[in-house]
């Protein structure tokens, strides 16, 4: 079923905004060490290793800042200007991880904010665009 | 029922080779991890494992798997090239696809039942470049350069008996493929010699207040207004200023489309249409290879009467650079 048209109404946005932002962004970290650990994402950590990372969802008024060390994703050293900004609403990340659609679409038609280090960004795209998840439980989210 | 020409699709990744193959491609293309192939982006492409993998999946499904191997070796430093067809011979490839005079002659004389295919890298645009690819190399397809007219089109098929693929969907490159040097002009590095035009270190995107600025190596390219659309950063699509004016002097943002031309391309008897795109994401490769299987089976079946359905331009309009369209040099006026 393809994600609907949505913003976050502002009262959404408003109950989102009293959270603090470290929840979300520790539940985005553990979820990423976990596919990288089963090896569904085959992260070359070398290249990532001491860059830090904000993914903001517009909509939400959140931003989830993280960073990566040589093994794996945390939530530690993130004050500094992130190395890799990523701005999108809710509704298109979900478009994105559900492959509905492409970065790129997103990008040209200016629903996908990409500021900092662009290589970055690349390597973050294809890795997260290589993840098979036919072999993974999440399969049966990826077929539409 | 008309023969069908081949689709061919592209795959930077496994998911996105799986994604062609399940929504109707004949044949995907894809290259290997490093600087042998026009797209040698960071994290995109295929080492052995997957490349097997790949190509098992594509077999079980009777399709077929072609390697790019388009950029031009260096010179005293072809080991690379060398290595990268033979790993193509290894894994049973049904095809490379070359652009390089010396690795043509390699692959020729080192795998001589290895299929050849010229790549649009190699800038073959009239029949006589193409028929003698292939009394020296054996070459049995070329692939045409974005540039000619359909008339054009159809002068090279009927004076050579290589089959000739063309393009039929993807983001344009302007320049006679494969000879442009604006990227090498800002960067230092271009398609032909390190497998990317504009890489991604050179570019950076700057929200401005009121809008974005792209910048390739420093050098402003574009300023996109806050609801314009956006393309790739190459110089080619840059808005520049000139005499007075700023606007597209080379190239607007946006992709070749042929399907309004699928009837006369049939006719002219094209033996593949190819897909742009190895960069983009499975999502992508999905929508276009779904739009123009469609759109080849009713063009096929209907022939002159085939009329363009509005869902598969949406979807292809949707995932182009700037979102627009266009029938390219195919339609081109003049010569
Ligand atoms: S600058 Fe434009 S025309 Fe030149 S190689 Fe890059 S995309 Fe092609």
């Amino acid at each position: 079923m393809p994600v609907p048209d949505f913003t976050l109404p502002s009262f959404g946005r408003r109950w989102l905004q009293r959270l603090p932002a470290t929840p979300p962004a520790w539940l985005l970290v553990h979820s990423l060490n976990q596919l990288q650990k089963r090896q569904v994402l085959a992260a070359d950590m070398s290249l990532l290793s001491g860059k830090t990372f904000a993914v903001e969802i517009c909509d939400a008024g959140l931003t989830l800042t993280f960073s990566a060390d040589d093994e794996r994703f945390h939530t530690r050293n993130t004050s500094n200007t992130p190395d890799l900004h990523l701005a999108a609403n809710l509704a298109d990340f979900l478009r994105l991880m559900l492959r509905e659609e492409d970065p790129d679409t997103l990008f040209f038609s200016r629903r996908l904010r990409i500021e900092g280090d662009t290589e970055l960004g690349l390597i973050v795209k294809n890795l997260l665009d290589s993840v098979d998840w036919d072999s993974t439980p999440l399969r049966r989210f990826m077929q539409h | 029922m008309q023969r069908l020409p081949e689709l061919i699709c592209p795959a930077g990744s496994l998911p996105a080779l799986k994604a062609a193959i399940d929504n109707g491609a004949d044949a995907v293309y894809l290259g290997l991890k490093n600087d042998t192939n026009a797209r040698n982006f960071a994290g995109l492409n295929f080492d052995h494992r997957s490349a097997s993998e790949g190509i098992r999946y594509a077999r079980d499904r009777k399709r077929k798997v072609l390697m790019a191997i388009n950029t031009y070796a260096r010179g005293g430093d072809s080991l690379r090239w060398r290595a990268a067809i033979d790993e193509a011979a290894a894994l049973g490839v049904d095809a490379v696809i070359l652009a390089d005079l010396g690795l043509l002659a390699y692959a020729h004389e080192r795998h001589p039942s290895l299929r050849l295919h010229l790549s649009v890298q190699g800038s073959a645009t009239n029949y006589e470049a193409i028929n003698l690819a292939q009394s020296l190399f054996g070459v049995q397809r070329a692939v045409l350069p974005r540039v000619l007219t359909l008339d054009q089109v159809r002068h090279v098929i009927a004076n050579t008996s290589v089959e000739i693929e063309v393009f039929g969907f993807g983001s344009l490159c302007v320049m006679v493929e494969g000879r442009c040097l604006l990227s090498s002009y800002a960067t230092g590095e271009s398609p032909n010699s390190h497998g990317v035009c504009s890489p991604a270190r050179f570019v950076r995107w700057e929200d401005n207040g009121k809008g974005m600025d792209a910048r390739l190596n420093h050098i402003l390219i574009d300023r996109y207004g806050a609801s314009e659309t956006a393309g790739y950063p190459t110089l080619c699509k840059g808005r520049f200023e000139v005499e007075g004016h700023t606007d597209y002097v080379l190239e607007q943002p946006s992709s070749l489309n042929v399907l309004a031309m699928l009837p006369q391309l049939l006719d002219a008897g094209v033996a593949a249409i190819k897909v742009e795109g190895r960069q983009r994401s499975p999502a992508y490769v999905a929508q276009v290879t779904r739009a123009l299987r469609e759109a080849l089976d009713q063009a096929g079946q209907t022939g002159q009467r085939f009329s363009v359905k509005p869902a598969w331009q949406q979807a292809l309009s949707k995932v182009s650079e700037g979102q627009q369209v266009t029938l390219g040099a195919y339609d081109r006026p003049w010569k």
